[in-house]
């Protein structure tokens, strides 16, 4: 099993396509940095619009923890495209490329394969988000320095003190990390019905956009199903942004507004994983090798 | 003899197709089995079951005396395969999937060994090259070398030979002979070019349409004293009335629209030839054929007329 993971680890990271969603984020996050650096006080004086009359703000508003958080709302969105591109084609670029009927000739359980390569798609997913979270989280402390993270919500405004940010951060990017490590196990599952990789792709990133919307639309009919849809708990990583009040309406440093949310988010995110993982077994030991 | 692959009523149903029908064979240890049919005979598909890459709808598969369905890993440990194209990975080098696949099949070789058998199928000075620039061959014998990397007693080939240039074609059969004659190991090759298998196999199975049509000894099927020989002249009924009063006229079979059909020794062939200058008929043509070649066709194409029967 340790060797089957190796070297599904070792032709992830041989493969050109691999290295697209790297420098993907790479390019985004650049071009984000560069068109803050450059213009950053207009945007924060756009995004602060509505309240400069009401309150005054004093600081480095644009901070590292800032641009982080803008970064996020933007990357997640989009970031699950460039896990499935490597995890929808585990199987179906194996199948396309002919490989697949050759692994399969080797003495090696099929179980124990098909784990492996699913280990290694998490891998994969747990690299790419480390790497986000150097550019987006490290890179930008360095850039744009470290301050008090202002945050505006719907119907009011979160204020964090520069030293409670780190940790929410490093609960975000796990959170983040099993919410992509979801649609890695989707685009997984999808890539052993195809023979080539375009297909799983492209329902892995439909299943998403179509369970989004139905998580999103508020109609009453959806509200039954919504809590069961993992879309609708893959943006459970803003919860670690919200802080508690006392009866005062101050805020409690250290403290998550909603933990609760956040562990049932993640129950429901793993026990897609599971599911996701378990019926990809169930397929593959039944599947013919015809391609 | 234990044979070394026995398959008993093997059967493999795609929905509504057959295609391979209660199939029965076994193959000796160190023989050449020739696996021969036309296109989508179900070749493939019985090669896909004996490599557990398809799984069969009924039927048994035993391979070194146990079952394939219960004992898969021991068996595949002993097996080495290449199934249609040598498919390999196009972005590693032919050294790296030399080794990744020794890996997977249990074992860790040095780097001189894997050179060895980079050597042995000719690709040793091309070991650092990736994959994706080598031709159909290149890929072939490497498929070859990972197929014999681990040693195995078994390997099955099939079509080895598909999209080869005359050398390659003579590559791969100078190789299955030398597997079988020198390393002592038993190899199944199917293919649809009969021509192919008979230079090689020293056991057959003809199958069409997932059944099996004949099964046999090579040296009995390919009997050189049952050789078909088709001669074509100026005036083939000029020249059949001659034969019929000369010593050829017990060989002498039938008279077509094509020629004469006539049923002799392989090595009688040069007599013959000196006889119909004597007999001065005017040749044009003398194709020995196997009676074998013309089982084939009968049984495998549609509308085909036996030269031999009729």
């Amino acid at each position: 099993m340790w060797t089957l993971f190796q070297i599904e680890v070792y032709k992830i990271f041989r493969r050109p396509r691999t290295y697209i969603a790297f420098a993907a984020i790479t390019g985004l996050i650049g071009i984000i940095q560069f068109g803050l650096k450059l213009d950053g006080e207009q945007y924060v004086e756009f995004m602060m619009r509505d309240i400069t009359s009401s309150i005054t703000i004093e600081g480095n508003i644009l901070n590292g923890y800032q641009v982080c958080y803008i970064v996020l709302q933007v990357l997640l969105v989009h970031v699950p495209l460039l896990i499935a591109l490597v995890a929808a084609d585990m199987i179906s670029g194996e199948a396309n490329m002919g490989t697949l009927r050759l692994l399969l000739t080797k003495p090696i359980s099929r179980d124990a394969f098909l784990v492996a390569k699913f280990m290694a798609t998490m891998v994969y997913t747990l690299l790419l988000l480390i790497w986000l979270a150097i550019l987006a989280l490290f890179l930008n402390m360095l850039i744009f320095g470290t301050d008090d993270l202002f945050l505006l919500k719907s119907s009011y405004i979160v204020l964090l003190r520069e030293n409670d940010i780190f940790w929410r951060y490093c609960g975000a990017f796990a959170f983040a990390a099993l919410a992509m490590s979801t649609v890695a196990a989707l685009g997984f599952l999808l890539s052993l019905f195809a023979n080539n990789s375009i297909g799983p792709i492209v329902a892995t990133m439909s299943i998403i956009v179509f369970l989004t919307i139905l998580s999103t639309l508020n109609i009453p009919l959806f509200s039954y199903v919504k809590p069961y849809l993992f879309t609708t708990h893959m943006i459970g990583w803003k919860e670690f942004f919200d802080i508690k009040v006392n009866a005062s309406n101050e805020a409690l440093s250290g403290t998550i507004q909603h933990p609760m949310r956040i562990v049932q988010s993640a129950m429901v995110l793993l026990t897609h994983i599971v599911l996701f993982l378990l019926i990809s077994i169930w397929v593959f030991r039944k599947k013919d090798i015809l391609s | 003899m234990q044979p070394l692959v026995k398959i008993t009523a093997l059967t493999k149903q795609f929905g509504h197709l057959t295609a391979v029908d209660h199939l029965s064979f076994s193959v000796e240890p160190a023989s050449v089995y020739g696996f021969l049919g036309q296109n989508g005979a179900g070749k493939s598909t019985t090669i896909r079951m004996l490599t557990g890459l398809i799984m069969p709808t009924s039927g048994e598969i035993e391979i070194f005396g146990l079952s394939l369905a219960k004992h898969k890993k021991e068996i595949l440990q002993q097996i080495g395969a290449v199934i249609e194209k040598p498919d390999v990975y196009q972005y590693l080098s032919a050294y790296d999937n030399l080794q990744l696949f020794a890996r997977l099949s249990g074992i860790r070789p040095t780097r001189v060994s894997l050179m060895d058998q980079l050597a042995q199928v000719g690709l040793a000075d091309r070991a650092k090259d990736k994959v994706a620039g080598f031709s159909q061959g290149m890929k072939q014998r490497l498929g070859i070398a990972i197929a014999l990397v681990h040693q195995p007693q078994l390997i099955i080939l099939d079509e080895p030979t598909n999209g080869l240039d005359p050398q390659g074609i003579a590559d791969i059969r100078h190789l299955i002979i030398h597997l079988r004659t020198e390393m002592k190991k038993t190899v199944i090759v199917s293919s649809h070019l009969l021509s192919e298998i008979e230079q090689v196999a020293t056991q057959l199975l003809i199958i069409h349409k997932g059944k099996k049509v004949k099964e046999g000894n090579a040296s009995e099927l390919f009997d050189p004293a049952k050789t078909v020989v088709q001669l074509s002249t100026e005036q083939n009924e000029t020249a059949w009335a001659v034969l019929q009063n000369s010593a050829w006229q017990p060989y002498l079979e039938r008279i077509t629209p094509e020629g004469i059909i006539l049923k002799v020794d392989r090595r009688q062939i040069p007599a013959l030839h000196q006889s119909l200058v004597q007999l001065q008929i005017p040749l044009i043509s003398l194709q020995p054929r196997h009676s074998l070649e013309d089982y084939f066709l009968q049984v495998t194409t549609p509308g085909y007329v036996d030269t031999l029967s009729n």
